[in-house]
C-alpha cells in the first residue's frame, strides 16, 4: 500500500500530553479507576505528534500488530469511532489493554518521536478510542453470523484464549472457552485490581466475543470436570490450553502460615473476583490490618499494596533489591508512591511471628545489598550479616512469583512440561497433536500482552493444522 | 439441567441433603473428591464432599450444614431452582486400599462425608467399622446407607441418647488398640480429627484425615487452604483433602479456619438488618 500522507501537520514537538489522573488522595480511598483518561482536546494534540512514519516500527513492535498508524491518523482526524475500528482489525481489547499493556516495552518504546521528544502516548490514544466506542458496542451484538466450522476449544478465558477466540471465530469455527472459575477474564477478572481495569470494561469486551458467537463455559476444570481426551472425543478437533501462572511461590519463611499471611493470588483473588472491598455486601471477606507488608516488587506487588492502602492500611512494599531493579511498570510505581504507599528496599523478610491466637504481629527482616549480577541480568541481592530487625505487621501478602498451574499437566502425562512450564514447538503446539499452549502457562509469570501474542500465535498454527485437508481414507 | 436441585432432605436439625443434576461431575467422581458451589449469584464460593450420585439421574449428592451465611442460602433453595455455580470434580480421590482392616471415623456432618469412603472401602474388599457421632439420637444421619456399606456399624452420641454415651475417639478407644486395624479415615471437626490422631499415634494404623481448610477457587491457585503436613505446606485443594492424620498440624488448621470467623458474625448480623428492613 503506498504510504499517504497525513491529513495534518505533525507537531512532535508538543507536550506528551499527561493521562489525567483520579486525585491520589481521593483515590487511595476508592475502588474507582485511577486514570481518568485523554480528553478531546489532548487526543487531538497526541494524535498529531505522531510523525505518520513511511515504515512505523510501533505496528511490528505492537505484539498484536495493532495499526496504530493507522488508528491515530483517524484520532487526529476526529474520527475516533474509525480508530476504534482499525484496532478492531487487530484485537477486540482496546479498553483492557489500552489500561493494562506495558506500552512503555513495546509500541512506545519503538516510537520515532522518541529519540528526540518524549514518545507518543500510544497506550492513552488507544485507551480512548476504545472508551469512545463502548456505546457503539452494543449495536454489534449480533451482527455477525453464527460460526458453522469446525469446533475447537480453549482452555482459560485468560488473555491468551480470548484473542485466540477472537481470531478463530472470524475463521468461522466454533469456539468454546472453559474457564475454571465463575467469572470470565482469568488474571483480569482475579489478578488486575478495579481501579486499574474497571471491570465493566472487561466484561464489554468479553461481550463482544460472545455477540460474535464464542461460547464461554464457567465453572468447568480441564482435567477434572473433562480430560483433554474427552474433548476430542466430544467433537472439538483442537485445543488451546492457556490456563495462565496460578500457582503461587511461597516465602519459605516460618511463621508464614500465619492467619493475616497471604499469597498475592489469594488476597487479590479475595478482592478483585469475590469483591472483598464491599464486605459484608459481598460474602468474602479478606484481613487488611493496620500495617500491611507486601513482599516483592513486581506489578502483583503493586497492585496488593494500592489495594491495601485502600482498606486504609499503613503500606510498605518490602523489596530486596533497589528501586532501579523493580520489575513493575514504572507507572504502577509511581501510584503507588503518590497514593502513600511506603518502599522499603534492600529488605527481605526472615521470619513471621504471630500472637496466641496465630495472628501474625511482627515480621523479621534482614538488609540485603547488591553483588554481582544474576541469571536475569541483575544485581543479587546479598543478605548483610547481623543486619536483622523487626517490624509491626499484621497483613502480609507474598508476591514472589506464581509457577503454572499444574491441575491439567497432572491428569496429562503426554503433555511434555519442563519446571512445570508446558513445552511448545515454534508453532505454539504441544507434545501432543492438535494441543496448543501459550501465555504464563508456557512463560511461566509474564504479562497480558505477551499472553495475547501467544493466543495469536496459536489460533493460526490451530487454522493452519486445521484446514489441511485429510487424505481420504482408502477402503481396506 | 445443570446444577437443577432434584431433591432435598432434611437429614436431622440444619443438616440438609441436597440432590443436584450435574452429568460431568457424576461420571467422574471418586470417594474423598469435593465440589465448590455458589449458591446464589452473590454468594461465597464454598467447598462441599461429594457424598454419592446416581447415574441414573445424573445427579451428586452434597450435605450441607447450615451454619454460615452460604451454607443457609444453599438449604433455602428448593427442588427446581439452580445453584448459580458448581464445579468439580476437586482434589485427590481418598486413599483406598483392599484387604484392609479398616476403621471410618466421623462426626456430625462429617458422617456423610465419610460414607463414599466406607463404601470404597467396602467395595475393595476391605472390612469396614465406621464409627460415627452425633451430638444427640435426633442428630443421627444416614445410619441405614451407612449399615449397607460397613460390617460394622456403632454410633456414639455426646448425650448418651443412642449408643456409646461420649465422643467417637472414647468409642474408638473402648473397642480398638494398637493392632485393631490396619488403615482409617477420618473426617469431622478438627478437635474430633485431631483427637483421634493423637489417640493412635503409635498403634501401627495409617489414617487418613480429610482437612477442610477455607478454600477459595479451588484449584491451587490461591493457596488460602494450605495445610502443614510434617514439614511440608500442602494445599488441601489440590493436594488433599486427604492427608497423613498423623502428620497434620491441626492447631494451625484450627486457627486458620477462625481467621474470619468475627466478620463472617458480622455478615451474618448485617444480612438480618437487611432481612428486618
Amino acid at each position: 500500500m503506498a504510504a499517504q500522507p497525513p491529513k495534518y501537520k505533525p507537531n512532535p514537538k508538543a507536550p506528551r500530553q499527561a493521562l489525567p489522573l483520579l486525585n491520589a488522595e481521593v483515590r487511595s480511598r476508592t475502588p474507582e479507576e485511577v486514570a481518568l483518561g485523554f480528553t478531546p482536546e489532548q487526543v487531538s494534540v497526541e494524535a498529531q505528534r505522531c510523525l505518520q512514519c513511511a515504515k512505523p516500527t510501533c505496528v511490528d513492535a505492537c505484539p498484536l500488530h495493532i495499526d496504530i498508524k493507522r488508528f491515530i491518523a483517524r484520532l487526529a482526524d476526529n474520527d475516533w469511532q474509525g480508530a476504534h475500528d482499525v484496532i478492531s482489525e487487530q484485537s477486540p481489547f482496546p479498553g483492557v489493554c489500552g489500561r493494562v499493556c506495558q506500552h512503555e516495552l513495546f509500541c512506545e518504546d519503538s516510537c520515532i518521536v522518541a529519540k528526540k521528544w518524549d514518545p507518543v502516548a500510544i497506550g492513552s490514544l488507544e485507551r480512548f478510542a476504545a472508551d469512545h466506542a463502548r456505546l457503539r458496542m452494543k449495536e454489534l451484538a449480533g451482527s455477525y453470523p453464527q460460526p458453522t466450522g469446525k469446533k475447537v476449544a480453549l482452555v482459560g478465558s485468560g488473555p491468551a484464549s480470548l484473542i485466540a477466540a477472537y481470531d478463530l471465530v472470524r475463521l468461522n469455527y466454533q469456539v468454546t472457552v472453559f474457564e475454571a472459575l465463575h467469572k470470565l477474564g482469568g488474571v483480569l477478572a482475579y489478578g488486575i485490581p478495579n481501579f486499574r481495569l474497571p471491570r465493566e470494561i472487561l466484561h464489554e469486551e468479553i461481550a463482544r466475543l460472545q455477540n460474535m458467537g464464542v461460547e464461554f463455559v464457567v465453572d468447568f476444570i480441564v482435567g477434572k470436570t473433562a480430560t483433554l481426551e474427552e474433548l476430542f472425543e466430544e467433537g472439538y478437533e483442537a485445543i488451546f490450553i492457556g490456563t495462565g501462572a496460578g500457582l503461587p511461590y511461597m516465602m519459605g519463611i516460618p511463621g508464614e502460615n500465619l492467619v493475616g499471611v497471604y499469597t498475592a493470588n489469594e488476597f487479590l483473588t479475595r478482592i478483585n473476583l469475590m469483591e472483598a472491598f464491599k464486605f459484608p455486601d459481598s460474602p468474602t471477606p479478606v484481613r487488611v490490618g493496620k500495617h500491611s507488608v507486601i513482599v516483592g516488587g513486581g506489578n502483583s506487588a503493586m497492585d496488593a499494596a494500592r489495594w491495601a492502602k485502600r482498606f486504609g492500611s499503613e503500606t510498605t512494599i518490602l523489596y530486596r533489591r533497589g528501586r532501579a531493579e523493580l520489575k513493575a511498570r514504572l507507572e504502577e510505581v509511581e501510584h503507588a508512591e503518590e497514593e502513600g504507599v511506603h518502599f522499603e528496599f534492600l529488605s527481605a523478610p526472615v521470619a513471621l511471628y504471630g500472637d496466641e491466637n496465630g495472628y501474625v504481629r511482627e515480621m523479621e527482616c534482614i538488609r540485603m545489598e547488591l553483588g554481582e549480577p544474576d541469571d536475569s541480568g541483575r544485581r543479587s541481592p546479598v543478605p548483610v550479616k547481623g543486619s536483622e530487625y523487626r517490624i509491626p505487621v499484621d497483613t502480609v501478602v507474598a508476591a514472589i512469583g506464581q509457577a503454572p498451574n499444574p491441575t491439567l499437566q497432572k491428569v496429562t502425562p503426554q503433555l511434555i512440561t519442563k519446571r512445570g512450564k508446558i513445552v511448545i514447538d515454534d508453532h505454539g503446539q504441544t507434545s501432543m497433536p492438535l494441543v496448543y499452549a501459550g501465555g504464563d502457562v508456557v512463560r511461566g509469570g509474564s504479562t497480558v500482552i505477551l499472553a495475547m501474542k501467544d493466543g495469536r500465535a496459536a489460533a493460526k498454527a490451530m487454522h493452519e493444522a486445521l484446514s489441511v485437508e485429510k487424505p481420504e481414507e482408502v477402503e481396506a | 439441567m445443570t446444577n437443577r436441585i432434584l431433591a432435598k432432605r432434611e437429614l436431622a436439625p440444619q443438616i440438609t441433603l441436597l440432590e443436584v443434576e450435574a452429568p460431568r461431575i457424576q461420571k467422574r467422581w471418586k470417594a474423598g473428591q469435593f465440589i465448590i458451589i455458589r449458591p446464589l449469584a452473590g454468594s461465597e464460593r464454598i467447598p462441599l464432599t461429594i457424598v454419592d450420585s446416581s447415574a441414573e439421574r445424573q445427579s451428586i449428592t452434597m450435605v450441607i450444614q447450615a451454619i454460615g451465611k452460604t451454607t443457609k442460602e444453599a438449604v433455602a433453595m428448593e427442588p427446581g431452582q439452580a445453584l448459580c455455580d458448581l464445579v468439580g470434580p476437586l482434589g485427590e480421590p481418598a486413599t483406598i486400599n483392599t484387604g484392609q482392616e479398616v476403621v471410618c471415623m466421623a462426626g456430625g456432618v462429617g458422617v456423610a462425608e465419610l460414607l463414599p469412603v466406607a463404601k470404597a472401602f467396602h467395595e475393595a474388599g476391605s472390612r469396614v467399622t465406621a464409627l460415627c457421632g452425633a451430638r444427640s439420637d435426633s442428630y443421627r444421619i444416614l445410619d441405614e446407607e451407612l449399615m449397607g456399606v460397613a460390617d460394622v456399624l456403632q454410633w456414639a452420641t455426646d448425650d448418651g441418647t443412642y449408643g456409646f454415651a461420649g465422643n467417637v475417639v472414647q468409642l474408638l478407644l473402648s473397642i480398638a488398640g494398637p493392632g485393631t486395624f490396619t488403615e482409617g479415615h477420618v473426617i469431622g471437626p478438627i478437635p474430633m480429627m485431631k483427637a483421634a490422631a493423637e489417640a493412635t499415634r503409635g498403634w501401627g494404623l495409617k489414617l487418613h484425615a480429610s482437612v477442610n481448610p477455607v478454600m477459595i477457587d479451588g484449584t491451587g491457585m490461591c493457596g488460602g487452604c494450605r495445610v502443614t503436613v510434617g514439614e511440608e505446606v500442602k494445599f488441601a485443594c489440590v493436594d488433599g483433602p486427604e492427608f497423613d492424620a498423623h502428620l497434620v498440624d491441626f492447631d494451625e488448621l484450627t486457627r486458620r479456619n477462625r481467621a474470619y470467623r468475627e466478620m463472617e458474625q458480622e455478615a451474618l448480623k448485617h444480612d438480618c438488618h437487611i432481612g428486618l428492613g
